[in-house]
């Protein structure tokens, strides 16, 4: 008896559980509704859309350049110490620009977006709503959606594709630093390899689409958890926290769904 | 001024992205912008494409002349019908040119190498090789190879 | 636009939190070109019913009238249309931290309007002069006291001339002099150009000071209401408890709980709490 009610109580909390979670995803449904249906004012939005550019996307450019140099420095040196054993050490250059065209820009710049970008994008949202401005501003009939949460929305949606790129991009060069200025790859073979492997709409495109829709899953998430953090300085610390967790599983999961549609012919 | 070095920054990091992108585009992925305009297509008949895909170089004497555009079942003939799409710039293919599926290494990939003839006529365009010789089926050969063995010892 | 006199028509009331009923009931008229207080205990909902009345919060029950139009029929721009005409002040100020206070002045007008940078320029100083802050228009909202932050709020919330405007809490925390210039500011205000007026407070003299009517509530209930000596003179004992003061009667010291006794025997007797 006991151990039924025990059982019935787990299955109402995790059928509670789950409603919760989709009664929170239809509000940020809602709330990404209300931001962007509307055609903004250019005269108004684009120097709120540069601003928050530049705090989204220039600000993260430091850790994109650095985290890409790096990781491209390390693929370099453990690729060629696989390769070189059979002796194809010149496929170097095709190996690099394939995992990061594909996998490792989207994924790495995304996770690096989340922490970086999407919680600071929380904390600052979840801090207004807190001292009451979004309030005020709502009095002062201005709409917070389009006034706060769109450029911010949309900045994200523009950055994150281009961060990813200079990070594929530094990234090869840094595979190139190590495998050629320093391993002694032949120059030529990195390149050609790389031109002769790499599909720019099936490598190239198909990572920059992947970006695209990380983009707009982080940001979405990071300012919806602004925008629905309880206004207290926990509330705010927890909501920093729930968008990195959920940024980074949601990007994951969503990179194992798209590779699967993209690439399934390979 | 604030507003300007605001704007500057934005610019200056929207010109990465693009440089980024033509990087990825020119540098890595080898795009020329050219070549869709001026290439031509020529056909080849097939017994065996098996293992040849859509994108496969075509190569002659191991340089890059173009691509494999489609692969489709002939239905008169039920073989395989492969569409190739040669660069403009070479235009020295004779009409007894033969085509050979190649794979690049023990277990590389396959792609075709054009072998130019000494005819006088040249290949236009959309013509098809006749002198074609088919992919390699490994299975086939090892099979063969044992059934060879198999035949020959009982005769001993 | 309305026939009756009313800016503010508040009708049967009702609003849940939870299970706790902030509102039950509650009429409230508040008359146009008027100054109306709101008062209360802390705690009894009056900065809700000044979101009830801007429409940031929907009634349960009831309905709030607005220049004769019900809120809860508006469409969301509607709503921000109708907000656009009343001016609030919160209780922090909430003043946008990443402007200048030149700024947070014109961001109603440049929401608003389209008036041109030289216009809106002259707009902004005559509201930040009308507080006596003009000099510190290029300062950061982290720069200013706490009464400043609530002058340059007030000047935000009166830059589109609102003809209501709503006060919440504007003399709690604030010091003697400050308190001063805020009550003559709000005084003068609703002369000059006879805006409506909601104070919400707690702060008995000075709110009674400038009001022409006063609600009381408690408990989620309006417990007297009138003129400010008809209000102070009430013989209603809650009221009186509440205007003047007084630590105890009706409205009790202690939160509520079972008996003194009780409780402090619960402790040492061991017997089943609260069952008996």
């Amino acid at each position: 008896m006991a151990e039924q009610r025990d059982l019935l109580s787990r299955v109402a909390g995790l059928g509670a559980g789950a409603l919760e979670v989709i009664e929170a995803t239809g509000r940020a449904g809602i709330m990404l509704f209300h931001s962007i249906a509307t055609v903004p004012n250019p005269r108004t939005a684009l120097p709120l859309l540069a601003k928050q550019i530049y705090a989204i996307g220039v600000l993260s450019l430091v850790i994109i350049v650095v985290a890409g140099l790096f990781i491209g420095m390390v693929l370099g040196l453990q690729l060629y110490r696989v390769l070189v054993d059979f002796g194809s050490e010149a496929a170097l250059g095709q190996i690099v620009a394939l995992t990061l065209n594909r996998e490792l820009g989207p994924v790495v710049t995304a996770l690096l977006f989340a922490g970086r970008a999407g919680s600071a994008v929380t904390a600052e949202i979840g801090l207004m709503k807190s001292t009451e401005q979004l309030s005020s501003m709502e009095m002062i009939g201005v709409d917070p959606l389009r006034r706060i949460v769109a450029p911010r929305f949309w900045a994200g949606v523009i950055s994150m594709p281009l961060l990813a790129m200079i990070f594929t991009a530094v990234a090869i060069c840094g595979g190139w630093l190590v495998g050629v200025e320093w391993l002694g790859v032949y120059d030529g073979s990195y390149w050609s390899a790389m031109q002769n492997s790499v599909e720019f709409g099936e490598d190239v495109g198909n990572g920059i689409i992947k970006s695209v829709v990380f983009a707009s899953v982080c940001i979405w998430i990071a300012v919806f958890q602004g925008y629905d953090a309880e206004p207290t300085s926990e509330g705010i610390s927890r909501a920093t926290t729930r968008t990195v967790v959920y940024s980074s599983l949601a990007v994951l999961g969503l990179d194992f769904l798209l590779t699967a549609v993209m690439f399934k012919g390979f | 001024m604030k507003t300007r070095t605001l704007e500057l920054a934005v610019g200056g990091f929207l010109i990465a992205g693009l440089l980024a992108f033509a990087f990825l585009a020119i540098k890595v992925s080898g795009l020329t912008f050219s070549a869709p305009a001026d290439s031509y297509l020529i056909y080849g008949k097939f017994e065996n494409v098996s293992g040849l895909t859509v994108r496969a170089k075509v190569t002659i004497g191991g340089v890059l002349v173009g691509r494999v555009t489609a692969i489709e079942l002939d239905p008169e003939s039920y073989s395989a019908r492969v569409e190739m799409a040669i660069d403009g710039n070479v235009k020295g293919l004779t009409t007894d040119t033969s085509a050979a599926i190649l794979t690049s290494g023990l277990l590389g990939e396959k792609y075709i190498g054009l072998t130019p003839g000494a005819d006088e006529e040249m290949l236009a365009a959309g013509a098809t090789i006749r002198d074609t010789q088919s992919s390699l089926v490994l299975e086939n050969l090892i099979g063969k190879f044992l059934s060879n063995q198999l035949n020959k010892e009982p005769t001993e | 636009m309305s026939a009756s006199g009313n800016h503010v028509e508040i009708r049967g009331l009702t609003f849940r939190r939870g299970s706790r009923a902030i509102f039950d009931d509650v009429d409230i008229d508040i008359a146009r070109g008027r100054i109306t207080a709101i008062l209360g205990p802390s705690g009894t909902g009056k900065t809700t019913l000044l979101r009830l009345i801007g429409g940031q919060l929907r009634p349960d029950a009831g309905t709030v009238k607005v220049e004769g139009a019900d809120l809860a029929g508006m469409s969301r721009r509607e709503l921000y249309e109708a907000r656009s005409r009343m001016g609030m002040l919160f209780q922090s100020g909430a003043l946008f931290t990443d402007l200048s206070v030149y700024e947070n002045v014109a961001f109603p007008l440049r929401a608003h309007t389209r008036l041109p940078e030289s216009m809106i320029r002259d707009l902004v100083l005559m509201k930040l002069n009308a507080v006596g802050l003009r000099g510190a228009r290029d300062l950061m909202p982290s720069e200013l006291s706490g009464g400043m932050a609530r002058r340059v709020a007030l000047a935000r919330a009166i830059a589109l001339d609102p003809d209501l405007v709503m006060y919440d809490e504007p003399f709690a925390g604030q010091d003697p002099i400050a308190m001063g210039v805020l009550v003559k500011l709000i005084k003068s205000l609703n002369e000059s150009v006879g805006v409506t007026s909601v104070i919400v407070s707690h702060d008995v003299p000075e709110t009674a000071s400038i009001a022409d009517y006063i609600y009381v509530i408690s408990n989620g209930r309006v417990i007297g209401q009138g003129t400010p000596a008809e209000v102070m003179a009430s013989d209603s004992p809650e009221v009186r408890q509440f205007m003047r003061g007084e630590p105890d009667g009706p409205v009790p010291f202690h939160y509520p709980a079972r008996g003194y006794a009780d409780d402090l025997l619960a402790g040492g007797v061991p017997r089943e709490a609260g069952r008996g």
